[in-house]
């Protein structure tokens, strides 16, 4: 198992503010647009230094999906900010009409994504949106695993033409990717090459999938680890290339293990490969108030969690 | 000065081309595509400033936004009227394999169209968005948009309405297509819409009445005026009152021709009110 460190743990939303800052500076025909939560989704340089570019929509999160739908009709790049739950659920209808199906450059980016949100409880929380947003055609689904990524996916999905869905969180998670990095939407990312079992993991589950490696190692279970940043479009040949090697699979993920990133391996393989698979994600419940690191360990999502999957997948194999 | 009588024969031939698309798939929304043609035929032929040659973007021309887009026959007559794509295409209206989809849509790219549409209420921020683009680009050319009153049942579209008083959006003239008919029956019955001219002005528009949207002297009239309120920091509104089925007298006024089709016998009853002025498709 390679050796994965970090210096230090930051909000993958504020990694969202300032690639959006920077997007901003590159590209003139990007635009923010925020619905009464510019310090929650770290909107407030952009606004600063573009005031001219940044519109204020207030707690209307339907009106500011058609807006952003008519703003790219004279060329511009809306960027729309507020909480995964009201980013989605609450606008898939709009969504769904102006953007996806009007084929709409809108990047809907979405914060405090899945129960680590936290204290709020669950009508905040939201742990579908996933599942919501790959379902529609022409979306793009992104879910990066720390600051450093979610700010290089920012910027890239800037140059991506289409709409998408980029989600991230409010808990400070431990950064270890570098900050030079180049995001690729679509190509997952192979962190360290194992042949017992594939472990698939989103979002800030990459770096528990991480932790997991290192206490299999010790028991001597070789593990293949790769972060799916982008669920749609899945990376199908570095999923299958694993997966010929390995023969079995873990998934791990922040949301419902309905319509997930569980979900979408689990259709590919059986499609295609079908091997043992255990997910590790929210079985079939909402959320509840609590700090972010008792959520995930009384919902599942651990580091200890996917070590047990992992066990538990190698006796399937 | 416009020429009028020309603009009427236009909207008899749309008329004639609505009864026919609807008539051909047996589906479609008559009465308020016939209520609003005066207002359309208006836009494109007098009122607007548009390519024929169709631009997504649309910077440099005015552009017009259909939110209740179950009116489409008459988007789509008016359209091919105007040079977007050959009129033959309105044969294929809701038929398999058409741009001419039940409802409009951009995913097959039928030109003029900029955004989909049918499920109601989302059109007025769309129509906002494209005109705050506008603004970003410095392009002074004006939006429009139409929609249903029954519509104004979406709370979005009061979403919209505060935010494009808030930040001041004076390039788009929306009009409400007043006909006082949906599905269920007229609208005082199904959910009251209550004082449509009050509700506006509060919410920091700029209003203004057209009692007979039926009448084409009084709707390019009343567009002409509009434009004349435009750039002064409120946006302007229209409440237009129509007809629903205005043209075929068995349809007119009577909600329930919102969604229905003609049979044979009523398409040649419709086609003879409907006198013929320019050659059908």
């Amino acid at each position: 198992m390679k050796k994965f460190t970090y210096t230090e743990k930051k909000d993958t939303r504020s990694g969202f503010g300032v690639g959006l800052l920077e997007a901003g500076r590159s590209n003139p025909d990007v635009v923010g647009l925020c619905a009464d939560l510019i310090g929650s989704l770290k909107m407030g340089d952009f606004k600063k230094e573009f005031p001219e570019r940044f519109f204020q929509v207030g707690i209307a999160e339907a009106n500011m999906m058609g807006l952003a739908a008519g703003l790219t009709i004279g060329g511009k790049i809306p960027f729309t900010g507020t909480f995964a739950n009201f980013s989605t659920g609450r606008v898939y209808d709009q969504i769904r009409q102006s953007i996806a199906y009007s084929g709409k450059n809108v990047k809907i980016c979405a914060s405090h994504a899945g129960i680590t949100l936290g204290e709020d409880g669950a009508t905040h929380q939201i742990l579908e949106d996933i599942g919501m947003m790959r379902m529609l055609p022409h979306m793009t689904v992104i879910n990066p695993c720390d600051y450093n990524q979610t700010k290089a996916a920012t910027l890239a999905i800037a140059e991506h033409t289409g709409p998408v869905y980029l989600r991230f969180g409010r808990p400070a998670v431990p950064i270890f990717t570098p900050s030079d990095q180049k995001f690729e939407i679509g190509k997952a990312l192979l962190l360290n090459e194992g042949s017992d079992v594939s472990i698939f993991a989103t979002g800030h589950l990459v770096w528990e999938a991480i932790e997991a490696g290192e206490k299999l190692a010790e028991a001597g279970i070789d593990v293949e680890i790769i972060n799916i940043h982008t669920i749609k479009p899945l990376d199908e040949e570095a999923i299958l290339d694993s997966v010929a090697k390995t023969r079995c699979v873990v998934t791990a993920e922040e949301h419902q293990m309905n319509g997930g990133l569980g979900d979408a391996i689990a259709q590919l393989l059986a499609r295609k490969s079908p091997v043992p698979v255990e997910m590790v994600a929210v079985k079939d419940s909402f959320g509840e108030s609590g700090k972010p690191a008792e959520l995930m360990k009384k919902y599942g999502l651990s580091s200890v969690n996917i070590v047990e999957a992992v066990q538990n997948v190698l006796k399937r194999k | 000065m416009p020429d009028i009588k020309k603009l009427e024969q236009i909207a008899s031939q749309v008329r004639r081309d609505i009864v026919r698309m609807v008539h051909g798939v047996q589906s479609g929304h008559p009465g308020g595509s016939l209520g609003c043609t005066e207002y359309l035929v208006a836009l494109y032929f007098e009122i607007m400033e548009h390519r024929s040659q169709f631009n997504m973007d649309g910077q440099g021309e005015d552009l017009f936004f259909l939110s209740n887009g179950h009116i489409s026959p008459v988007w789509y007559s008016v359209l091919a009227r105007s040079g977007y794509f050959p009129a033959a295409e309105l044969a294929t209206f809701r038929k398999i394999d058409s741009r001419l989809q039940g409802h409009p849509a951009t995913e097959e790219g039928l030109p003029g169209i900029r955004v989909a549409s049918g499920s109601l209420g989302q059109g007025l921020s769309v129509a906002l968005g494209a005109a705050l683009g506008k603004k970003l680009n410095n392009d002074e050319k004006l939006v429009y948009s139409l929609h249903g009153d029954g519509e104004l049942q979406e709370g979005q579209i009061w979403e919209a309405a505060m935010f494009a008083a808030h930040h001041k959006i004076d390039n788009i003239i929306s009009v409400v297509d007043w006909n006082g008919q949906q599905i269920d029956g007229p609208t005082l019955e199904v959910m009251h819409l209550g004082d449509l001219r009050a509700k506006w002005e509060a919410f920091g528009w700029e209003v203004m009445d057209l009692p007979d949207g039926n009448n084409m002297e009084a709707v390019v009239d009343t567009l002409r005026y509009a434009q004349t309120l435009t750039g002064k920091g409120k946006p302007v509104m229209i409440l237009m009152a129509t007809v629903m089925g205005k043209g075929v007298d068995f349809m007119e006024g009577s909600h329930k021709w919102h969604g229905i089709a003609p049979s044979d016998e009523q398409l040649e009853k419709a086609l003879t009110q409907l006198e013929e002025t320019l050659g059908d498709y």
